[in-house]
């Protein structure tokens, strides 16, 4: 027994990149992708340690991944998450996914969830590492009428429940949700992201991927993604120049101090 | 100019200075005068002076809403009174803070009342029939420019983005605003508050010292602590020692974590990855302590010493006690 869990991946050029790397089509008024290293967006993997922790305790009963994307550009992070332990995989195939935005996004989440059945608990990370909206999870959770919680680092489940910590302004709630749920993932301690095994990055290729043409998910409600255009994407010109303090230690610290109250900061 | 309601969030008993921020946010937007600025109150209980506060902050019109279930980090039990809120204000355009509860319930809210949705704002301004706003993309390496068209919209800004304005000696009409929450029918209920005693408030600190990877564990960011302590200032961190559990959770400063913005900021061991300077690039001189003379945090700093903090801060801190005769 255990819940039925889906884990929503989002796949992002890599945001460890150097700034350097860093460019913005002005046509699509995204970031350019080609030739740059794409990786799971960094909360989407705790989400997927969080999910294989309670499949480990047999909480449950199974994981499944679930991305929206260019399904050949998916391979890899699906290949990943199911090394790590996920059970299967479902690519909603989408030429237009590395450019929308996460209204759009969680729609065709939400029909490829109905399509799949549904799911006891859906987890995603609390942001994407490239446009950090913050949506997908509140809008999924609305679009499939399951409760909500974000910014959870710890989730147990049992009961027609989920009981979770969010990491919240002030502290740390104990949130109790009832299935089924959307919940956002951030990272603590509990939720490293586990490195696959040799066997098991053998054993991913044997398991199930299921990849179904965005357009067979029928009409996508949209109608919240009017409305809002994206003009610009603009770089800031960077400003400042950086002084270099050399010397000893307390000739670095003089010469510091000097500066600051210069600029009457200290 | 647009009918705007400010979302205030006064869940914990008392009014969030966010809910002031978006005032003084609202009051620009709205132009001529702020005329059509209104507030929801969300509140566990009556709160007169709360209510009153929002009148000379610019709110026209207060719609209080007071309900036991409208405490800490309950969005369910808010998102039924700021439903209510827009069926009674008709706003063209609503906003909330970016914070815990408005996360949630800016997404929850646009698509109950099918409307355009923004998240994370940190400028608006109108040009003629659309809102502008603007926010951080690409872990602060960018800004977007939305343009807004649609109506309602529901906008979410990141705190600390407008400033609270001066209040007047005017004040708004304060309306009860009755809402039925049924307690038992909420998807998400909060059990547990476990709150955490922040240091000096990071957030509103003038001066920060941030400690990262290079910090290499709990024990240097004792070196941190009296740098900050001689210059009056409070400690943070990026997100590694946070996820290691070298500092609590609530000094994360970053993209995931606090916005940060002190007149200084001395960065110590942080690489300078764009999810932590997503959180200080408000900051006005920054320093950066760091042996890699290639870290990229040295092309955002201000001044840059090479080295081993753990010579540098103590000496540091030596010169500022020094300095100010301790």
């Amino acid at each position: 027994m255990g819940v039925n869990v889906v884990v929503c991946l989002k796949q992002v050029v890599d945001p460890e990149l150097p700034a350097q790397e860093f460019a913005v089509d002005p046509h699509s008024r995204r970031q350019v992708r080609t030739g740059k290293a794409l990786v799971i967006s960094t909360y989407d993997e705790n989400a997927l340690e969080v999910a294989l922790q309670l499949k480990d305790k047999g909480a449950a009963s199974g994981v499944t991944v679930l991305t929206v994307a260019p399904a050949a550009e998916a391979k890899d992070a699906v290949r990943l998450a199911l090394a790590m332990g996920a059970d299967r995989a479902v690519v909603v195939d989408d030429p237009r996914a590395p450019a929308l935005l996460g209204v759009e996004k969680a729609a065709l989440l939400g029909a490829a969830l109905r399509r799949m059945g549904g799911a006891d608990l859906v987890l995603t990370g609390c942001e994407s590492a490239d446009w950090v909206e913050r949506v997908v999870a509140p809008l999924l959770a609305e679009a499939i009428r399951a409760s909500c919680v974000t910014f959870v680092s710890r989730v147990e489940a049992g009961g027609g429940f989920v009981t979770v910590k969010r990491l919240a302004d002030d502290g740390v709630h104990t949130v109790e949700a009832r299935l089924p749920a959307v919940i956002s993932i951030t990272s603590d301690e509990s939720n490293r992201p586990r490195l696959p095994k040799i066997r098991d990055i053998m054993q991913a290729g044997k398991k199930p991927v299921e990849t179904v043409p965005a357009p067979a998910l029928g009409d996508v409600p949209g109608a919240m993604a009017d409305g809002v255009e994206v003009r610009e994407v603009a770089i800031p010109a960077r400003t400042t120049t950086c002084e270099v303090l050399e010397g000893e230690p307390a000739e670095q610290a003089d010469a510091l101090i000097q500066r600051l109250r210069a600029l009457k900061v200290v | 100019m647009p009918r705007i309601l400010v979302i205030a969030n006064a869940l914990d008993g008392t009014l969030a200075r966010s809910a002031l921020e978006l005032l003084g946010g609202a009051t620009a937007l709205a132009g001529a005068g702020g005329e059509g600025v209104d507030a929801l109150l969300l509140a566990p209980r009556p709160l007169e002076d709360a209510a009153a506060a929002l009148g000379r902050h610019g709110a026209k019109r207060v719609f209080h809403a007071a309900h036991p279930a409208l405490s800490t980090g309950q969005t369910d039990a808010a998102l039924v009174a700021a439903a209510a809120a827009a069926a009674r204000a008709e706003p063209e355009v609503i906003v909330a803070a970016a914070d815990t509860v408005g996360r949630e319930l800016a997404p929850r809210l646009a698509f109950r009342l099918r409307a355009a949705l923004v998240t994370e704002a940190m400028e608006l301004r109108m040009d003629g029939g659309a809102l502008i706003a603007r926010r951080q993309v690409y872990g602060g390496r960018a800004m977007a420019t939305l343009a807004v068209t649609k109506r309602p919209a529901v906008i979410s800004v990141k705190p600390r983005s407008f400033d609270v304005p001066e209040p007047s000696a005017a004040s708004g009409t304060v309306e009860r605003l009755a809402v039925e929450i049924d307690a038992q029918a909420l998807g998400a209920v909060v059990r547990d508050v476990a709150a955490e005693t922040a240091e000096v408030g990071l957030e509103e600190a003038q001066v920060v010292v941030g400690g990262g990877r290079g910090i290499g564990g709990a024990d240097g960011f004792t070196l941190l602590q009296a740098l900050a302590e001689a210059l009056g200032g409070a400690v943070g961190s990026s997100r590694p020692p946070a996820d290691e559990g070298w500092v609590p959770i609530s000094w994360q400063i970053g993209q995931t974590g606090k916005t940060i913005r002190p007149n200084l900021y001395i960065a110590v061991g942080i690489s300078g990855a764009a999810q932590h300077v997503a959180g200080v690039s408000g900051a006005r001189t920054i320093v950066a302590i760091n042996r890699d003379n290639q870290a990229p945090i040295f092309s955002l700093a201000h001044f840059g010493l090479v080295g081993d903090y753990r010579h540098i801060v103590p000496a540091l801190t030596a010169k500022i006690k020094e300095l100010k005769g301790t």
